[in-house]
């Protein structure tokens, strides 16, 4: 085995590998990123939680060695709730695809955000339902293509960080596959912040959305990821036009004195208490 | 004409050509290639029906029982956690009596996810009070979705009716199957749908208004004879479809060899087709063994098993789910009504097999039935497990 710098396997459970992710999924990057966030910031394996919902990005929990739970479709968030409620000293990650997220559970994001409870949902946004072949999700951009849109998509799909910050979440920040080192400083931000902090990552799937776009090789993908991405500072100082087709990366949304979910209910518990 | 087609194109076929007008779904393996065939052929103009995408099956159900209830002929399929998840539709479809076809795609339920065959999803939507019929093979799926909107459409049933096939043993699988080609002659089977009780403008109803006391149970009462009463609509169905087109693949049930059987095997699905194979070799060496398909499980035909049973001595179920702190469930309710009868000359054993996933294969079969020759009363026994679980050590199965 080639010695790397950085030593992964502490991290996974060695008999639930290799993966299910086909050669080249943005996935893995992501997951190793979440490992090298997790290890910079020192927190015990024991006190970090991840919770998933079903779908291809839902399965890395069960490569991971902390408190996982893999769950339902578009449930992760609320299992994710019910853990971080009854204990929440542990640093619960929700790790969602899109249509976990935003379709079939998008009920659950807003009003998470809403409560603004101190979870991080990493959302791994490869605009498609990758796990059952390529049906058109929520984030799929107008125009594009999947199974359930043969010719083209005339949805407008949501922007994932827009939604959270109006829905009340107090951290939200984009990143890509391709721009692993911001990820790792943006995974370590997000499970530092005390509050509802939202990542979307877009992330690469060649296999069902890559193939019936024009990008059928995880390159393409990862080039599309380099040239539409630009950083919020540099999005600045362009016209609404010029960002037609392109994304924002980096901390889009930060308000760190909001109140707390668990935090509140505690205050309230110790009010009555006292009554 | 004949056709070599995987088992979720026969079922779309047979959807396209009873024509709904509106098909609403949400992907879940294996049931996502039925209605990707159907968003084409919608899309290519093929089909005339709004195909409309949503973000859940609640939400493909609710999409259905709306449309439904203007008077059009409506269309969604699922499967396990999708099915469980539109549950709470479906219940609604039935009681507001409504006759959408929704085609099941059988695979095992969560925890642990699974994603291969078994019967637990329908199974456990069997007092939804919707018709639920069971295919043997790809061509009886064909036929019986035709067949489940002339049902679910009778103005005295008025029910939504699930045609069950098992996932990826019919769905991802190729068969030869006899589509029927004229548009015509399939509307002289399945007229065109006109409901007596619709959201109309012009002649305004409510469904789905508070039940209070005074008239819940008896809006119950009737969905009860109408799922009851459905029984003679599903066997004229099959009688005119084989009339018409035929082929005939049984009616509420159907036997093989079983005239002058001592043993008769019960299940229902694909898992017949081996069954009967094996049946098949046993007559050989002259073992007097035969074969009961229940094809419809909701309404529960009871004479007809009763009649098909009574001179056997021994009854072997197998069945791909349980209902767990109870037993087998197709074994209990055989039980129930051979009891009712006041049957009990015959020894009944139930057994589970084949939960997600695990083959059966004839050898299971055999073995099963010579297993049973010295079992009594089994009520839904695991049969084929893995040997560490045998020695009571579950903790070999990793994490
Ligand atoms: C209730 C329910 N409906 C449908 C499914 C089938 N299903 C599994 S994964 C998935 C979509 C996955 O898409 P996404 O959440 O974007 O994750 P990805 O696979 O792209 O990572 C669906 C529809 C399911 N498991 N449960
Ligand atoms: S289908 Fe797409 S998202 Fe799923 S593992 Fe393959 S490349 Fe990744």
């Amino acid at each position: 085995m080639i010695k790397t710098k950085f030593d992964y396997n502490k991290y996974l459970r060695q008999n639930t590998l290799p993966h299910i992710w086909c050669p080249g999924c943005g996935d893995g990057i992501i997951l190793k990123s979440l490992i090298r966030a997790i290890d910079k910031l020192q927190i015990k394996k024991d006190d970090i939680v991840i919770a998933s919902g079903i779908g291809c990005a839902s399965r890395l929990p069960g490569y991971v060695d902390f408190n996982t739970i893999h769950t339902t479709h578009g449930r992760a968030l609320t299992f994710a709730i019910g853990i971080k409620m009854f204990k929440p000293r542990l640093k619960v990650i929700t790790i969602s695809g899109d249509g976990d997220a935003l379709a079939i559970g998008g009920n659950h994001f807003i009003h998470a955000a809403r409560r603004n409870i101190d979870i991080t949902l990493i959302v791994f946004n490869n605009y498609t339902y990758g796990m059952t072949g390529g049906q058109y999700s929520p984030t799929q951009p107008i125009g594009s293509y999947a199974t359930t849109t043969p010719y083209g998509n005339i949805e407008p799909p949501f922007d994932v960080c827009d939604l959270a910050k109006a829905a009340g979440a107090t951290w939200v920040a984009r990143s890509t596959s391709y721009h692993a080192l911001q990820l790792d400083k943006l995974i370590e931000a997000a499970i530092t912040h005390q509050g509802f902090s939202v990542l979307d990552v877009i992330t690469n799937c060649h296999i069902s959305y890559g193939r019936r776009n024009k990008m059928k090789s995880p390159v393409e993908m990862i080039t599309y990821q380099k040239e539409k991405g630009i950083p919020v500072r540099s999005a600045e100082n362009l016209k609404p036009e010029e960002l037609t087709g392109r994304f924002k990366t980096g901390l889009i949304y930060q308000k760190n004195d909001a109140p707390e979910f668990c935090a509140e209910y505690q205050k309230k518990l110790e009010l009555l208490k006292t009554k | 004409m004949k056709k070599v087609l995987e088992g979720s194109m026969a079922i779309s076929e047979s959807v396209r050509i009873a024509e709904p007008r509106v098909i609403s779904a949400y992907p879940i393996t294996p049931q996502t290639h039925i209605v990707e065939h159907l968003s084409q052929m919608v899309a290519d103009g093929n089909l005339k029906a709004e195909f409309v995408m949503v973000e859940s099956e609640h939400t493909a159900a609710s999409v259905c029982l709306g449309a439904s209830a203007c008077g059009v002929r409506s269309y969604t399929s699922t499967a396990s956690q999708g099915l469980l998840y539109m549950s709470e539709v479906i219940y609604n479809i039935a009681g507001m009596r409504l006759p959408v076809v929704i085609t099941i795609a059988n695979r095992a339920v969560s925890a642990p996810i699974n994603i291969w065959n078994d019967m637990q999803d329908s199974m456990a939507l069997r007092d939804a009070g919707a018709i639920q019929l069971y295919a043997e093979n790809n061509q009886e799926a064909y036929d019986m979705h035709i067949q489940a909107y002339k049902i679910a459409e009778n103005k005295d049933v008025m029910l939504p009716v699930m045609v069950c096939v098992d996932g990826f043993v019919l769905t991802h699988t190729f068969e030869v199957v006899e589509t029927i080609d004229e548009v015509e002659r399939v509307r002289e089977y399945l007229p065109p749908l006109n409901m007596e009780y619709k959201l109309d403008v012009d002649n305004p109803y409510s469904f789905g208004t508070l039940g209070e006391p005074s008239v819940y149970m008896e809006s119950r009462f009737n969905l009860a004879n109408a799922v009851n009463n459905s029984k003679k609509v599903i066997v004229s169905a099959a009688q005119e479809y084989k009339d018409m087109f035929g082929k005939f693949h049984g009616a509420l049930i159907d036997t093989y060899k079983t005239d002058d059987a001592e043993t008769i095997i019960v299940a229902m699905g694909s898992i017949l087709g081996t069954i009967k194979d094996v049946v098949d070799e046993l007559r050989e060496s002259g073992k007097k063994i035969g074969v009961l398909k229940v094809r419809s499980f909701r309404p529960f035909p009871e004479e007809e098993i009763v009649a098909a049973l009574e001179d056997a001595g021994n009854v072997i179920v197998i069945e791909k789910a349980i209902s767990l702190g109870k037993g087998g469930i197709l074994s209990q309710e055989i039980r129930d009504v051979l009891y009712k009868h006041r049957i009990n000359s015959i020894n009944v054993n139930g057994y589970v097999l084949g939960l997600g996933g695990r083959d059966i294969t004839p050898k299971n079969i055999i073995d099963l039935i010579e297993k049973a020759k010295t079992d009594e009363n089994m009520d839904g026994e695991f049969f084929g497990l893995n040997s560490f679980i045998e020695q009571g050590n579950i903790s070999n199965i990793g994490d």
